[in-house]
């Protein structure tokens, strides 16, 4: 516990720094406007990797989030071309996430197949199914109604709903993992399948859970994604479940399951956000952008090695000791 | 039986190996000569397989010499024991199932051509001569996965004698192998005596000791008790030797009123693991359940607990009929496992210690669906105070403790479901002495407040010295039931290794 306390201060405390770097160059990105439209721009990572946490959590991953995400967005904008309201649109495209990761779920659970490879091979197919839906078509900001892109933007309290949905989000599964059994499964799923099933938690169960979360949230995202950007096409996010597992890890959750809280994914996404808008603004090229991104996930995954090295190096000799 | 031979090839003196805590062997010798076939034979825990790791260059002693042919030597690791000529055979084989017959023999140590490129031709006919060699029919060019376990034993032994090897360890053998196949396995050992091998064969089973071994040497504990020719012993003497010891710890049994009958498990069967398991349970006894490792004794422990599923038998706890199929089922019905290995089956790192005594009690400690951790936090306290748990906090990760306080921990565990039974794997394996103390002066109180406790063990000190009853299993069937003065290391051990019942139990 106390190596993940001090993991996350060490997080918090490299945002403040690459705060105050970005700040003695260009002291306008700290003002509470700019750092407003930072986390608002860094709501659809938050909420993804959120989600994405409780599938790593249980030792799996979900690499068809964006997929999700993109076909969620674009089944929202064409109930929008419909005339559907959005109090219907809204519940519909959660809903469709949480089946889309149930089917990856399902397909961990009962087939017991890797979760990278099916999450790899629904990527593909959510991905082929807007292309089915659209003809490839896009879905410009005049085709879409003016209530559906305004939800997102809409200011409420000095931030926009988009921001206070992933704070929203961050709070309610920050209880959940705290305070409800499934989050507790969540962390012996990960942390010991054999010792969880002895204790009555199923592990495919658990995993199922995690995947429907997954979906749920990337379905919502999508309808965010789409009504802010007011546009919608079949390559919306693409490679967007890169960042999301990359901010998991800059944040510590073990990618090998059973490690890792939501402020640390918090923080993972708020720290990749940063750096996406503040390089732009400092004048760094998008090339260093990409290999700073790089960088932070290699020192992420060495400090969370280094960290979890020890303890394991003397359950080794006792195992040793015993034959 | 041949002569005395005059030099041994390998003779290891003086090797002690010390792990923290335990001291795995204590200055043991052993002489292997070529040509002859030595057992060596010792209880569970004797340093058989610390030996052979030694032996191999898989550990370095702390002390004591190795003699190749006279001279000292030292094995740094595997490939130098290897060039040496001294090569095991491995309990669990340890080939690749996607590799042909061929590349298992040489891996690690190809023909090459003139180019560096592996020689294909040249491996696949010297695997074939050396399969030739020891009478197996197997085509060099068979993909491993497609062979029994009697011909992937038969490309382990290739591969051992295809470095050229003088000094051939087999290490439990005949544990995975038919009637048939066992026979076989004779004639090729006779085989590998005749061209001068020197043998090292590690067995249990006291038949094919006598029949095949020309000398012997037993341990006891990780020290060297004795050694011999095979033509001046007996059975009798082995396994005084093996077990002669003083049950030096004094064990804080303490006698208990034994009630009615809590479990009572009729004809258990399982396809593949045990067979017409049938026993009786009281309250307030510990039972304890000896065998040599892979009796099945820890197969039948999680039939009990839902893991697996008998496919005959029937349980009854407390008079009723109970169908255990999972784990949930098994704590419902007051029947809790302490698994033997805690790594992979107790602890869940990277949760508390609270958390994790309270992962089975969840449904109890939580209300309306929300867990409350105050709760969880005074069960918690309650059972570790209880076992004694040296911890800074209860809010500490379960990895930092140590492998004791983390046995507390998984016990502490199973006792807040408030169980009926109790079922500990080896609850003390690979524990400190204090630690094991305290876990077994819970388990004198367990009983004592009633509780029905089975005690799976490998230590005949602790069976005998825990239990108020003995239960003896090999090969997965119950092969003795032991109480009061029938109770004796040699009776144990007897029954454990299959030795014809010299007195009545």
């Amino acid at each position: 516990m106390t190596i993940l306390k001090s993991r996350e201060a060490i997080l918090a405390l490299a945002i403040l720094a690459l705060l105050a770097v970005i700040a003695s160059r260009f002291p306008a990105f700290v003002t509470p406007g700019n750092l407003a439209r930072v986390l608002t721009d860094t709501s659809p990572l938050i909420l993804l990797a959120l989600g994405q946490m409780t599938v790593i959590l249980t030792k799996c991953i979900d690499l068809s989030v964006a997929a999700n995400l993109a076909l969620c967005g674009m089944v929202a904008a064409l109930m929008d071309g419909m005339g559907v309201p959005l109090a219907v649109i809204l519940p519909a495209v959660i809903v469709m996430g949480a089946a889309l990761g149930a089917v990856n779920g399902l397909l961990v659970w009962k087939l017991g197949i890797p979760s990278i490879v099916v999450t790899l091979g629904t990527m593909t197919i959510y991905r082929g199914t807007i292309f089915l839906l659209t003809n490839g078509a896009w879905i410009n900001a005049h085709q879409l109604s003016d209530p559906f892109k305004a939800l997102p933007r809409m200011v409420v309290l000095g931030l926009p709903i988009m921001a206070w949905i992933a704070v929203a989000a961050v709070a309610l599964l920050g209880l959940a993992v705290a305070r409800l059994p499934l989050g507790r499964a969540l962390y012996a799923v990960g942390g010991n399948p054999h010792a969880a099933g002895y204790a009555g938690i199923s592990v495919g169960r658990t995993q199922f859970a995690a995947f429907v979360l997954a979906g749920a949230l990337a379905g919502l995202t999508g309808y965010l994604w789409i009504a802010r950007y007011a546009v919608a096409y079949v390559d919306i996010a693409r490679g967007f479940e890169l960042d999301v597992v990359a901010a998991c890890v800059i944040g510590g959750i073990a990618i090998a399951g059973g490690a890792g809280t939501v402020g640390g994914a918090v923080m993972g996404a708020l720290f990749l956000g940063i750096i996406k808008n503040a390089l732009p603004v400092v004048g760094i090229s998008p090339f260093w952008q990409m290999a700073i991104s790089g960088s932070a996930i290699l020192i992420a995954i060495a400090v969370n090695t280094l960290g979890r090295r020890d303890p394991g190096r003397i359950i080794l000799k006792q195992a040793e000791a015993r034959t | 039986m041949q002569a005395e031979p005059t030099a041994p090839v390998l003779s290891l003196r003086g090797i002690v190996k010390t792990f923290p805590g335990v001291k795995a062997l204590d200055g043991v010798r052993l002489d292997l000569f070529p040509g002859q076939v030595t057992a060596l034979i010792g209880e569970n825990g004797a340093g058989k397989s610390t030996i052979v790791k030694v032996l191999t260059g898989i550990y370095q002693p702390d002390e004591g010499q190795i003699m190749l042919d006279g001279r000292p030597v030292s094995f740094p690791g595997a490939q130098s024991a290897q060039k040496a000529g001294v090569t095991a055979i491995h309990q669990e084989t340890v080939l690749f199932d996607e590799l042909t017959v061929a590349e298992n023999i040489f891996i690690g140590h190809a023909p090459r051509t003139r180019w560096g490129l592996i020689d294909r031709r040249a491996m696949r006919a010297r695997a074939a001569e050396i399969l030739r060699s020891i009478g197996a029919s197997i085509s060099p060019a068979a993909r491993l996965r497609d062979l029994g376990i009697a011909s992937r034993h038969l490309v382990a032994i290739a591969r051992a004698l295809s470095v050229d090897a003088r000094v051939v360890i087999m290490d439990e053998p005949t544990a995975a192998l038919s009637h048939k196949e066992i026979a076989e396995l004779y004639e090729l050992v006779e085989t590998l005596k005749r061209q001068g091998k020197a043998i090292l064969f590690i067995s249990h089973k006291f038949d094919e000791i006598f029949r095949i071994a020309d000398r012997w040497t037993v341990f006891r504990d990780g020290a060297f008790v004795g050694e011999g020719a095979m033509a001046g012993t007996s059975e009798a003497e082995l396994v005084r030797l093996m077990v002669g010891r003083s049950v030096d710890q004094i064990y804080p049994k303490r006698p208990a009123t034994i009630g009615a009958p809590v479990l009572t498990i009729a004809g258990y069967s399982h396809p593949t693991e045990f067979e017409d398991i049938t026993f009786t349970l009281h309250a307030g006894e510990i039972l304890g359940f000896y065998g040599l490792v892979g009796a099945g004794r820890s197969e039948v422990m999680q039939s009990l607990f839902g893991i697996t599923r008998p496919s005959k038998g029937a349980c009854r706890i407390e008079g009723q009929v109970r169908v255990l199929r999972t784990t949930a089922q098994a704590v419902d019905a007051g029947i809790v496992y302490v698994p033997e290995d805690r790594g992979a089956q107790g602890a869940v790192k990277g949760l508390p210690i609270f958390q994790n005594v309270t992962l089975p009690s969840l449904p109890r400690t939580s209300r309306a669906g929300f867990l409350r951790l105050a709760e969880e936090f005074k069960l918690a306290r309650e059972y570790t105070q209880r076992l004694d748990l040296r911890a800074a906090s209860l809010d500490q990760n379960i990895a930092l403790l140590s492998g004791g306080n983390q046995q507390k921990v998984v016990i502490a565990k199973w006792l807040a479901t408030k169980p009926r039974v109790i079922i500990l794997d080896e609850p003390t394996k690979g524990i400190d002495i204090g630690s094991k103390a305290a876990v077994h002066d819970f388990m004198s109180e367990l009983a004592g407040q009633g509780l029905a406790v089975i005690m799976v063990s490998s230590e005949i000190p602790e069976v005998l010295g825990m239990s108020d009853r003995v239960i003896v299993m090999r090969e997965g069937r119950l092969a003795g039931e032991f109480t009061g003065a029938a109770m004796t290391p040699e009776n144990l051990v007897r029954a454990a290794v299959g030795i014809s019942q010299q007195e009545a139990a």
